[in-house]
C-alpha cells in the first residue's frame, strides 16, 4: 500500500486552496503536477551547474553535459531501449511525431503509399500525417472504433496491405482512457512490412514501457505528463531507422563539419538535436524518473486503477450520467456527460469548488464526431489523488448537475 | 438607463457575492430567465462559435434602436449573454458601437471565462458591436 499522505507532501502545488477550497487536481491527463524533487532539480541546475552542453571545455560545461546525458541514460533504461543514442530529446510528444513525419515520412513515404491512424487519435497524431499525405499524395486510412471506444481490430487487419508504410496509433486514449492492444497492432503491421509509431503520451505516466518487447519502431512521449517539467519530450526509434533518416532541423550540434561546399551531419541522437537543447528541463526529467521509480511504477499503476474503479462507482448513481469510453482495458481517465447539462457548465461549477477537470473535445474532434458528441467532462487521476477527493468530486458533481438542470 | 448606468447597476448586484459559486449561481438564474430565442433564427448566420459552446445573437431594429435576442447551449454562457443584452439591447446603435464594456472585468467575468475561452466572450462583444456599426453606417441622422 502506498502512503498517499506522504506522497502528497512532495507536491507543493497541492497544498493550496482554490476559490476557498482545497485544490482537487483531476486534470492529470493534460499535465501532472511536479514533486519537490523535480522543482529542486531545476533550481539546482540553474543555481549550480548551468552551462551549454557538449561544446565547452570548462568545468561547468562538463558537469551540465554529464547531467544532460544522464537523463538520456535513465530514459533508455526506463523504456528498455537497446542504447542511449536511440533516445532523442524533443520539446514534447507533438514534436516527436512531427520529427518522424517530416524526416522519416518525407524520405520513405511516397505517392500511393498508405498511412494508418485511428479514430481516437489526438490531433497531434493526425495532423502531421495529413500534412505528409497532402505533400506526398499518400493515403490516410482510419481504424474505426466501437461504441465503447475500442479499436475494431478486424477492420485494422483488413486495412493492412503491402501498401501500408506506417501505422501511427496512441497507446492510451487521452479522451476515453482506452488502452490499445499496441503489441498486436505492431505485430500485424510488421507482417506487412509497415513501420509503427506509438504515441505514448498517456501511457508512459502509468505503465512500464518496454520498447524491445513491443518491437516498436518509434515511441513518443512527454516528461510533463509524468511528474516532469514541460517542454521536454522523448522520441525513441530503432537505430537503423534513425540512422537512415535525414536531419529534421539544421543548426548547431547536428553537424560534423560545415563548409559552403557541403556539410556532413552528426551521429544520432545529435543529428536530430539542432541548437541549444532544453538542458534544465532535461536534467530535471531525470528527477521525475527517479521519483516514479522510487514509488514503483507498478504501485502507481495499481493505485490509479483503484481510483478509476472507485470513481466509476462513485458517479454511477448520478441521474443522467453517461460514461464516454467504457473499454475493457482503461487507464485512469473518467470521461462522461450528464444528460441536459453542458460539459462546460459542469467544469466551471466544479472549478468554483476548487476541483480542476477538463472539458471539451480534448483535441480529438474526429473521435467526438464519431461518438456524436461535442465534448465531455474528463477527470483524470495521478498517484497523489485520493478516494476522499473523489467523494468530494462526486458530491459536487451531483450538486452542480441539479443546479444547472 | 444609459449603458453606463446599467453596467454600474450590474456591478453593484455582483458586489453582494463574495465567492465564485454564488456568482455562478446568479448567472445560471439569469440564463434560465433569458427571453426565449426565436427558433427561426437558430441558424449558422446568427451563430458565434466559441471554443466549447455555441452562442446565437439576432439583431432587430425597434423604434430606431437596436434590440438583440440571444441564446447559448451552455447555461452559464447564456447567463453572460443575458447580461450583455441587458446592457446593450434597446440602446442607440451609435452608443453600442462605442460602448466600453468595463463591467465584464469588474464582475470577474473575464477571469470566469478564463483565457482560452474568453475568445468566445470577445467574439460575442465584437459581434454585437459589428451589428451596431453596420446599423449606424446605414443610419442617416436627422
Amino acid at each position: 500500500m502506498l502512503d498517499i499522505t506522504s506522497i502528497r507532501q512532495d507536491f507543493p502545488i497541492l497544498q493550496q486552496e482554490v476559490n476557498g477550497k482545497p485544490l482537487i487536481y483531476f486534470d492529470n491527463a493534460a499535465t501532472s503536477q511536479k514533486p519537490r524533487q523535480v522543482i529542486d532539480a531545476l533550481t539546482h541546475y540553474y543555481a549550480a551547474i548551468n552551462a551549454n552542453v557538449h561544446r565547452g571545455i570548462h568545468f561547468l560545461a562538463e558537469k551540465a553535459t554529464e547531467a544532460f546525458e544522464n537523463t538520456r541514460e535513465a530514459v533508455a533504461k526506463m523504456i528498455n531501449a537497446p542504447s542511449k543514442e536511440q533516445i532523442i530529446f524533443t520539446r514534447g510528444t507533438t514534436e516527436s511525431i512531427n520529427l518522424v513525419a517530416a524526416s522519416y515520412g518525407r524520405t520513405f513515404i511516397g505517392e500511393g503509399d498508405e498511412i494508418i491512424v485511428s479514430t481516437m487519435e489526438h490531433h497531434s497524431n493526425i495532423v502531421p500525417w495529413q500534412m505528409l499525405c497532402q505533400e506526398k499524395n499518400a493515403v490516410l486510412k482510419v481504424i474505426p472504433i466501437n461504441d465503447a471506444g475500442e479499436l475494431l481490430m478486424d477492420e485494422y487487419l483488413k486495412m493492412l496491405s503491402p501498401r501500408t508504410k506506417l501505422v501511427a496509433v496512441m497507446h492510451v486514449s487521452n479522451a476515453l482512457g482506452t488502452v490499445n492492444p499496441v503489441a498486436e497492432i505492431i505485430r500485424l503491421a510488421h507482417e506487412q512490412g509497415a513501420k509503427v509509431l506509438i504515441d505514448g503520451a498517456q501511457a508512459a505516466p502509468h505503465y512500464r514501457i518496454d520498447v524491445q518487447a513491443l518491437d516498436v519502431d518509434f515511441y513518443a512521449f512527454s516528461a510533463h505528463k509524468m511528474y516532469g517539467p514541460t517542454g521536454m519530450g522523448i522520441l525513441y526509434g530503432k537505430r537503423e531507422l534513425l540512422e537512415a533518416m535525414p536531419p529534421y532541423m539544421g543548426g548547431g550540434e547536428m553537424i560534423k563539419e560545415v563548409s559552403f561546399k557541403g556539410t556532413t551531419y552528426n551521429e544520432i541522437p545529435y543529428k536530430f538535436e539542432a541548437g541549444t537543447p532544453n538542458i534544465g528541463d532535461a536534467v530535471a526529467m531525470k528527477a521525475a524518473i527517479d521519483y516514479m521509480q522510487s514509488i514503483g511504477q507498478e504501485a502507481i499503476a495499481k493505485h490509479e486503477q483503484d481510483l478509476l474503479t472507485y470513481a466509476t462507482d462513485a458517479v454511477a448513481t448520478i441521474p443522467g450520467i453517461r460514461l464516454i469510453g467504457t473499454a475493457h482495458q482503461k487507464a485512469s481517465v473518467l470521461s462522461f456527460l450528464i444528460d441536459g447539462v453542458h460539459p462546460l457548465d459542469l467544469g466551471m461549477m466544479l472549478d468554483a469548488k476548487g476541483i480542476a477537470v477538463r472539458t471539451g473535445s480534448h483535441c480529438a474532434m474526429p473521435l467526438m464526431e464519431r461518438l456524436g458528441i461535442d465534448g465531455t467532462v474528463r477527470a483524470s487521476f495521478a498517484v497523489y489523488n485520493t478516494e476522499a477527493e473523489i467523494d468530494t468530486f462526486a458530491k459536487e458533481l451531483r450538486k452542480a448537475a441539479e443546479t444547472l438542470r | 438607463m444609459t449603458i453606463q448606468e446599467i453596467q454600474d447597476e450590474i456591478i453593484d448586484e455582483f458586489a453582494l457575492f463574495d465567492n465564485k459559486e454564488d456568482r455562478y449561481g446568479y448567472i445560471i438564474e439569469l440564463g434560465k430567465k433569458l427571453a426565449p430565442y426565436p427558433e427561426a433564427y437558430r441558424t449558422d448566420d446568427f451563430l458565434i462559435k466559441g471554443c466549447q459552446s455555441k452562442v446565437w445573437i439576432k439583431p432587430e431594429i425597434q423604434n430606431g434602436n437596436l434590440v438583440f435576442y440571444g441564446d447559448s447551449d451552455s447555461t452559464l454562457v447564456k447567463g453572460i449573454v443575458s447580461l450583455l443584452l441587458r446592457v446593450l439591447s434597446g440602446q442607440p446603435a451609435r452608443e453600442i458601437a462605442a460602448a466600453d464594456l468595463y463591467f465584464i472585468d469588474r464582475i470577474g467575468m473575464r477571469q470566469m471565462l478564463s483565457m482560452n475561452r474568453s475568445n468566445g466572450l470577445a467574439a460575442m462583444v465584437k459581434q454585437l458591436k459589428l451589428y451596431a456599426l453596420a446599423y449606424t453606417s446605414t443610419d442617416t441622422p436627422n
